[in-house]
């Protein structure tokens, strides 16, 4: 199983890619341009942050031996620190550490450009403890879902996608609307650095869903190297064509609705089809996945809309792209699940009557109601302790001067010349760390 | 001597350039402005989200003349720069007092 391994090395690498730079990038472009330090700090921060809890606690409470509460999560410090984890298993550790980081990053673009930096910081490591670690470990460690539903989620449709989604519309409840909000225009700044993000979230998804395959026999010879000879092609072409629809089904329907297919259509159908082919990659065939990426494309581009007539100021869409994409995802495995793919259970479509729609539904709702509970309160402790909020001057100014002391551009003066930086602004170097202030 | 000032749709500034050049019109300033006139504005829509853009982008032209030559200037201008549609621009003729070369010191109709 050396290829499997060095398979492995690979895809972690690849989902590391998701988080700094992809959804950075594609976030990052579509704030203003006043706030797309913050936006992308959000998630380098978020990396960090998350990864360091990873190894300390991380691992142990979402895969560790000693489950607790009848399986709602592991104990936090049996594998303490990685302890007594063998080396063997560490690229298996960092693959999982780089979905509990991309999950919480993931929530930023619902709460663009008016957090404190330092919220966001005790924010994290309180949410991943509380609602990504337990998630994990009841689908994917053995835990309550795995263990009394039949729920097929390959990648994390509920982990990931829901659980971000939710997250991302309560904190958004809780935090408020920008300034501004359905006032003023706060249309994308740079939506080049969008389809960059897009199409660098698609190529590290592959690392994600493809690397997500569990062997069955774990046999570590022949059983094992046949199911990873042919489930990575079924994952894969998967991937790639329920994205290929749901980006599609996306541009039709705002050329429908608003006469134009745009750009920023494509990249959000892109991560649309994605986050649903998430959790139903292992478990459809070739129709089933351009289905579920049709349904998601035209399903997420409807969704966007509702926060305008709900006044909720998700500012990035975090609920209309990953809640429902995720919710779609999960739910039509369902109906398009088949025993002809690796997961093997026959959905409702393909005469496996209303079994696994009933887990699906289940699993989806349980991770809702887990994750929106969850979120509230640490919500809310926030906000009634350090708060949420930067100054509203800050805000209007822009976060990225406020909270970074930078400005992403330098829009004054055309670069290298004369009147580029400071002589336009009337400014200059005025100190190093080094020299200290110049005269 | 005057200051004509077009302010034009951005791809009709080659052709400006162009007849200008032909009629013997040696220098100008040019830079890159955004307003609106009696066309507004556009719609942009990003995801379902409409915007009401007001200002569009123009060209605008400084040209430094004699009086003999302005109204000749402003024709050619004008035709250059019309497309027929709504949104071509304006050509407008200020005074100026005086002009100064900075490499010569040379002064007024000398300078322009």
């Amino acid at each position: 199983m050396d290829g499997y391994y060095a398979w492995m090395i690979v895809a972690t690498a690849l989902v590391l890619m998701m988080t700094t730079p992809a959804l950075a990038l594609f976030y990052g472009g579509m704030t203003r341009a006043k706030s797309v330090l913050n936006m992308m700090m959000m998630s380098y921060v978020a990396m960090a942050v998350v990864g360091i809890v990873y190894v300390l606690w991380g691992w142990s409470e979402s895969f560790g031996p000693h489950q607790l509460l009848g399986g709602l999560f592991a104990n936090p410090f049996s594998l303490f620190g990685l302890k007594g984890v063998p080396w063997g298993s560490y690229i298996g550790v960092m693959f999982q550490l780089t979905f509990a980081s991309i999950t919480a990053a993931l929530i930023s673009g619902a709460i663009a450009d008016r957090v404190k930096l330092s919220s966001w910081v005790v924010f994290l490591p309180l949410w991943v403890t509380l609602c990504y670690f337990p998630l994990a470990h009841m689908v994917w460690g053995g835990g309550w879902i795995a263990t009394h539903l039949a729920a097929q989620d390959y990648a994390g449709g509920t982990v990931v996608h829901i659980n971000a989604g939710v997250a991302g519309g309560v904190l958004a409840l809780i935090i408020g609307r920008r300034i501004g909000f359905k006032k003023e225009p706060m249309k994308p700044h740079n939506l080049t650095l969008t389809m960059i993000g897009a199409g660098l979230l698609w190529f590290g998804w592959y690392g994600f869903n493809v690397g997500s395959l569990v062997f069955t026999a774990g046999d570590g010879g022949a059983k094992d190297t046949a199911q990873f000879m042919t489930e990575t092609g079924v994952t894969f072409v998967n991937t790639t064509i329920a994205t290929m629809a749901a980006m599609l089904a996306w541009l039709v329907v705002e050329r429908y609705m608003h006469g134009k297919a745009t750009s920023l259509g494509a990249a959000s159908g892109i991560v649309a089809g994605l986050v649903a082919i998430t959790p139903s990659c292992g478990a459809v065939d070739v129709v089933g996945a351009i289905v579920i990426g049709v349904v998601a494309g035209a399903a997420c581009a409807w969704a966007v809309g509702l926060k305008y007539k709900m006044d909720l100021d998700d500012s990035l869409d975090v609920v209309g792209v990953h809640l429902v994409g995720g919710v779609v995802g999960t739910v039509l495995i369902g109906f398009l699940s088949t025993s002809s793919a690796p997961g093997g259970i026959d959905g409702l479509f393909y005469g496996g009557g209303l079994t696994s729609l009933g887990h699906q539904s289940a699993a989806a709702g349980i991770s809702i109601v887990w994750t929106a509970l969850f979120t509230t309160l640490i919500g809310l402790g926030i906000k009634h302790t350090i708060g949420w909020r930067i100054p509203a001057e800050d805000e209007v100014d822009g976060i990225d001067f406020a909270e970074h002391g930078e400005s992403a551009y330098d829009f004054e003066g055309r670069g290298g010349s004369v009147l580029g930086g400071g002589a336009l602004t009337g400014g200059g170097l005025k100190k190093t760390t080094t020299e200290g202030a110049l005269a | 001597m005057k200051l004509v000032t077009a302010v034009i749709k951005p791809h009709k500034w080659e052709d400006v350039r162009v007849a200008l050049d032909a009629f013997g019109v040696t220098g100008m300033t040019v830079s890159e402005v955004s307003g609106y006139g009696r066309q507004k504005g556009h719609t942009e829509v990003y995801r379902g989200a409409e915007y009401d853009i007001a200002l569009v982008p123009k060209v605008r032209v400084e040209i430094v003349l004699d009086d003999a030559d302005v109204d000749e200037v402003v024709n050619v201008v004008a035709k250059a720069a019309a497309t027929g549609r709504i949104g071509d621009g304006k050509v407008w003729v200020t005074p100026v007092d005086t002009i100064v070369r900075v490499r010569t010191g040379d002064r007024d109709e000398a300078a322009v």
